[in-house]
């Protein structure tokens, strides 16, 4: 209980060891404290930015899907115009090819008509000239009623 | 244990007998036989057990931190290194906490105070008598183990701190701010005398409180635990009382061991911040 050179000693020791403290503990403790602190502040920022990457890259995913979706169904629908119009083109083609070959028959039934009522009216004409021959025998000149015979033909 | 030789008062003041080491009456350099002896050794005398004790502690502490301070590694540390980087980080937040200036001294001092500290009451938690009575089964006849009761390491280590905080107003402020400090506050110029009276007691009372409050608070402690101890040799029924009120006391005290050491050094760091602070 007596103070004593313990005091001097108790205060030399404590100059001793918080010098020793301050030179080799403190320091590389506390600078990798902070060394670590950066270290997980870092990981945390990288994390948070490989978040909002990921965010961003789910979102551009979802507006691609949805474009390719519309585009697919543009597609689709183009096609599908695309398709009734050809179907509507043949249709159409093929009324007109239905149209000309008639029309074609019909022409071509038209001009069997003329041509056998041309072939007719020549073969009545000659009946016709036959059975005057007949009637009037020899006294119709061939020749000289060509022109009558002709427009008789004519108008036959 | 108050064996049948000793009776309480002795076994009392045995446990209070620091082991110093001074000049003996008969003029020869040596360990005092007693009390009495001690007290006649005067200022230059040593008390070898607080002191050694103390120093011990103090390499347990350094020795401890500066191995995982040299192997220290910035991945995920394990076990010791965890606990030292706990401790580091607490001091360094009540450091951050209190004190405004910068000084590198102040953390490593802090970290210094707490650990020692606590290191130097918590031998107060080993039963009282294992530690003498090994002593003297070495042939020492006295041995104090807690150095925190002993006045002496108090105080060495407060004075240390009076004289940073006197070092530190004088460095920051200048000599003629430290002594206007003293001199010019509270009542400006013409209450010198009482500002000089008053900023004096203000200025003497850190270290002293600092000492004391630490000495007392350890000192009552181990003088429970002597009291306690005493209790042993009177009979089995009070012998198990006192075992509980010991086991008690013992998980008390372990609040007061730390408390006093983080006291110890919160002051410390306040009061070196009132160092460095400049008043206009």
């Amino acid at each position: 209980m007596n103070i004593n050179a313990t005091l001097i000693g108790q205060s030399i020791t404590f100059f001793l060891f918080v010098w020793f403290c301050m030179k080799f503990i403190w320091p590389p403790i506390v600078q990798a404290l902070d060394a670590r602190k950066k270290q997980i502040a870092d990981g945390l920022a990288a994390g948070e930015r490989g978040r909002q990457e990921l965010e961003l890259a789910t979102r551009r995913a979802t507006s691609d899907l949805h474009e390719a979706k519309q585009k697919a169904s543009e597609i689709i629908a183009q096609a599908e115009k695309r398709s009734s119009q050809i179907v509507d083109e043949a249709k159409d083609t093929a009324r007109a090819e239905a149209d000309r070959i008639i029309a074609a028959a019909q022409a071509s039934v038209a001009q069997e008509v003329v041509r056998a009522r041309e072939a007719l009216r020549v073969h009545v004409a000659e009946l016709a000239v036959a059975g005057a021959e007949r009637i009037l025998r020899r006294e119709v000149d061939a020749k000289v009623h060509a022109d009558l015979l002709t427009a008789i033909q004519n108008e036959l | 244990m108050a064996t049948e030789t000793l009776t309480s008062s002795e076994y009392i003041r045995h446990h209070l007998t620091n082991l110093t080491y001074g000049k003996l009456p008969g003029g020869d350099w040596g360990i005092a036989q007693n009390a009495e002896q001690a007290k006649e050794m005067g200022f230059w005398a040593i008390n070898l057990d607080t002191m050694g004790m103390s120093i011990l502690l103090g390499v347990v502490f350094l020795a401890l931190f500066s191995s995982v301070a040299r192997s220290v590694r910035q991945g995920v540390p394990s076990g010791l290194q965890n606990f030292v980087e706990l401790m580091v980080e607490f001091v360094e937040n009540s450091v951050r906490g209190s004190f405004n200036g910068r000084n590198p001294l102040v953390a490593p001092l802090a970290l210094t105070i707490f650990t020692w500290i606590f290191l130097m009451n918590l031998v107060d938690l080993v039963p009282v008598d294992w530690i003498p009575h090994l002593a003297i089964a070495l042939g020492v006849p006295f041995f104090r183990a807690v150095p925190s009761t002993d006045p002496n390491i108090t105080f060495g280590m407060s004075l240390d701190v009076f004289a940073m905080v006197v070092f530190y107003s004088i460095k920051v402020k200048g000599l003629g701010g430290f002594l206007g400090e003293l001199s010019f506050q509270p009542f400006g110029k013409i209450g010198l005398p009482a500002n000089l009276f008053l900023e004096g007691v203000n200025l003497i009372s850190k270290p002293v409180s600092l000492a004391l409050r630490l000495f007392g608070n350890m000192y009552a402690g181990e003088m429970i635990f002597i009291l306690i101890a005493i209790m042993f040799g009177a009979g089995i029924g009070i012998g198990v009382f006192g075992g509980v009120l010991q086991w008690a006391w013992a998980v008390f005290h372990v609040l007061i061991v730390t408390l006093q050491a983080f006291i110890f050094m919160t002051l410390t760091i306040v009061y070196l911040d009132m160092a460095h602070q400049e008043h206009h």
